[in-house]
């Protein structure tokens, strides 16, 4: 398989309300700044792939004006995924492993702040049974951690340690929405509380893959990708084991992630309950484990829904090129509980 | 590096109409499924991975609707992929499956589009005004009929191509029993005298709402020497894209669409598609798109393309059939639109297309367009194996 590589990573400053700023505002000094990594211009790009959703932004073709903010002229070969960035990059990844391109651009973002994106991802459901009902993303993710509970996998002074930990990687992380010390709050739903959920936030990333020897001219050290793959369940909450997440397993097995230690993990877990489900998957839990979970206090610090994906793989990947990873795993999630699980093991040379 | 022929060997659609009131969604997209897995006489546990397209999620309603129609589609514990480039969604969508074959991630591939717009109305789904944007003015015909103005300005084409185009496609649906307009009285009169929407453009010049869904099963060399019926081979397939609005745009003949058109010859080793080429499955939502297209793609000179059309050459007895299924004009479940036509150019080459056969189509081109002309996806099949 053709070695192909996260050559430059760039993020917003994730934050609660953007209303001064449209989405094409917000991505594009991301863009700027991941092509000034490189040294490339938008007319050097073989691919470009992005990841966003319609619903959060309120209106069909969304995607369609944040393209125009690329600078697609002279024509460019694009491809959008109505996803989190993390399938887009999926997708970009295929496209330069078919070898017919050399480099490819990746980039998602989303604004959470326009609407409830509690609500809004109720729309994610079951049209017919489960929509109609409104059953928000936040009481979905609580029914998870109960059952995590009530199988003793977990309690609540485990996930606000989660939480705690998170958010105090995230002290130094210059993009953070949430920072140093929050504290846990009131209960949400139960049995979460607010330090077990997400902040709700805007925000853009993204991220340069290059193929071999371009990737090393672009950058003195590449994070190459060597596995790479994802898995979905079943949608019905009912026909699911709440308390495990066999399609990250699985997905962690193809993409080669048991095959040799990793020294980091960026688990997209935006409820604390979801990491102790991730952690159990990707045998984390270890009492001899040294992995590095979530350095960048993942999504529980921030959460761009649509971009936070694509963060993960993005943190991971700039923590091997500055040298502090040899090897790590980047994970990113769709659909409620967990439904839908990408991961990617990302190698230092 | 040598990619992995990629070869299609199932190919499925329901039969499209106005509103499938029978199945909830999940149901209209097994269905589909379901068909293109007996043509290829494959089952679920054949397929490796599943990429499926719609437009947009506001014209069913359903957020990321993959995430509900995993189950339907046989892709627990698959991975899952969803694009969405507009109105060349369906052409984009087969060509991303047949990427993950040619990139030998996977050996077996789903691919499948689907729209059911009587779950909602894609009109409104079209019309929510934000600041600072223009409004969609009145649906897509309202925004493309200027631009087919300047056409007939430029060309000096008379009035009458479009409703020939018009004319032609809703009589070859009548060939083909999954069409979803089967107008059994249609005559060239009826087109011409049927109301005018945007001018130029009359009602039986537009193209209806459907519910429907296509899906291919694309496969690697292996897969393609164990199918039952003779495969549709991909010589060439590309996606171009260029902004909406901008002051240098040619609305006409998108520079997106030529160089999505060269990219796929120089794969396919086409250097005449006029003469090469046997059957083209055309984007044309509004008759006069086909002579614009015809000159876009490079079968006609730059103003020549409605000669091609009055002429009859793109009948389907012509020397270059357009639309031989009927098209989009006789069918159009958005999302899906774009992979019927590629799915169409794949049964032609596979001589699998029934009564709206073009004998002996031995090269087929699938076209598909979306947004204000941005997106473009486009592949070509043969009914040989590429040259390797």
């Amino acid at each position: 398989m053709r070695d192909v590589a996260v050559v430059a990573f760039g993020q917003s400053d994730h934050a609660r309300d953007s209303a001064e700023t449209s989405e094409v505002e917000m991505l594009m000094p991301v863009l700027h700044d991941v092509l000034e990594q490189t040294g490339l211009a938008a007319r050097d790009i073989g691919f470009t792939c992005s990841g966003s959703s319609d619903y959060l932004a309120g209106r069909a073709f969304s995607f369609t004006m944040a393209l125009d903010g690329v600078g697609a002229w002279p024509p460019i070969s694009e491809s959008h995924v109505e996803m989190d960035g993390a399938w887009a990059l999926y997708e970009a990844w295929v496209k330069l492993l078919t070898g017919e391109a050399e480099t490819a651009l990746v980039y998602s973002y989303g604004k959470s702040s326009p609407g409830s994106v509690r609500d809004v991802l109720t729309r994610q459901l079951d049209p017919y049974y489960a929509a109609p009902l409104w059953p928000d993303a936040v009481a979905l993710a609580a029914l998870q951690a109960q059952a995590l509970i009530d199988a003793g996998l977990t309690d609540p002074q485990e996930l606000a340690g989660i939480a705690a930990r998170s958010r105090a990687a995230a002290a130094t992380h210059p993009h953070a929405q949430l920072r140093g010390e929050v504290p846990m709050g009131e209960t949400l739903v139960a049995p979460l509380r607010t330090g077990d959920c997400p902040p709700i936030g805007d925000g853009a990333a993204a991220v340069v893959l290059a193929a071999g020897d371009t990737a090393r001219r672009l950058t003195d050290r590449p994070a190459w990708i060597r596995g790479l793959d994802h898995r979905i369940e079943a949608h019905a909450l009912g026909v699911r084991d709440l308390t495990d997440s066999p399609s990250t397993r699985l997905a962690a097995e193809r993409a080669g992630a048991f095959e040799r230690p990793l020294d980091t993990a960026e688990l997209h877990a935006p409820f604390t309950s979801q990491e102790v489900v991730l952690r159990r998957a990707l045998r984390l839990d270890a009492p001899d484990s040294t992995v590095c979970v979530n350095p960048s206090g993942g999504a529980l610090a921030a959460n761009p829904v649509m971009a936070t994906g694509l963060i993960r793989l993005g943190e991971a990947a700039a923590r091997i090129q500055r040298g502090a990873s040899d090897r790590a795993l980047a994970h990113a999630t769709s659909g409620p509980c967990l439904q839908h699980n990408l991961v990617a093991v990302l190698e230092g040379e | 590096m040598s990619k992995e022929p990629v070869a299609v060997v199932g190919v499925g659609q329901t039969k499209h109409v106005a509103a499938r009131r029978d199945v909830s969604l999940a149901g209209l997209v097994r269905e589909a499924a379901r068909h293109a897995l007996d043509d290829a006489e494959l089952t679920w546990a054949d397929i490796d991975a599943v990429v499926i397209g719609k437009a947009p999620d506001f014209f069913e309603g359903v957020m990321m609707p993959e995430l509900y129609l995993a189950d339907a589609l046989g892709a627990v514990g698959k991975p899952m992929l969803r694009v969405h480039t507009a109105g060349s969604v369906g052409g984009s969508t087969a060509l991303v499956a047949a990427n993950l074959v040619a990139a030998r991630v996977h050996r077996t591939v789903l691919t499948l589009a689907f729209e059911k717009q009587s779950e909602s109305n894609a009109m409104w789904g079209l019309s929510l005004p934000i600041p600072f944007q223009q409004p969609l003015l009145a649906g897509a015909g309202g925004f493309f009929a200027p631009h087919v103005r300047a056409y007939m300005r430029r060309t000096g084409a008379p009035d009458t191509v479009g409703s020939l185009v018009a004319y032609k496609d809703r009589r070859n649906a009548l060939k083909n029993p999954f069409a979803h307009l089967h107008e059994h009285d249609i005559t060239l009169e009826k087109v011409q005298s049927s109301p005018m929407l945007w001018d130029p453009i009359r009602y039986s010049e537009t193209c209806p709402s459907s519910d429907g869904a296509c899906a291919m099963i694309l496969t690697d060399r292996t897969g393609a020497a164990r199918a039952p019926h003779p495969p549709a081979w991909v010589h060439g397939g590309a996606m171009r894209s260029e902004p909406t609005l901008f002051a240098g745009k040619d609305f006409v003949s998108p520079q997106a669409g030529k160089d999505c058109a060269a990219d796929v010859y120089r794969q396919a080793g086409i250097t005449s598609p006029r003469r090469q080429i046997d059957a083209v499955e055309m984007y044309v939502p509004f008759s006069w798109y086909e002579p614009m297209w015809l000159e876009n793609l490079g079968f006609a000179e730059e103003g020549e393309g409605w000669k091609l059309t009055e002429s009859g050459v793109t009948e389907l007895d012509g020397d270059l059939p357009v639309n031989p299924s009927g098209g989009v004009l006789s069918t159009n479940p958005i999302g899906a639109s774009g992979m019927i036509r590629f799915a169409e150019a794949a049964l032609q080459v596979r001589g699998r297309a029934g009564d709206h056969q073009v004998e002996g189509a031995r090269r087929a081109l699938g076209h598909a367009y979306g947004g204000g002309s941005q997106f473009f996806s486009m592949w070509l099949v043969g009914a040989d194996a590429p040259a390797t």
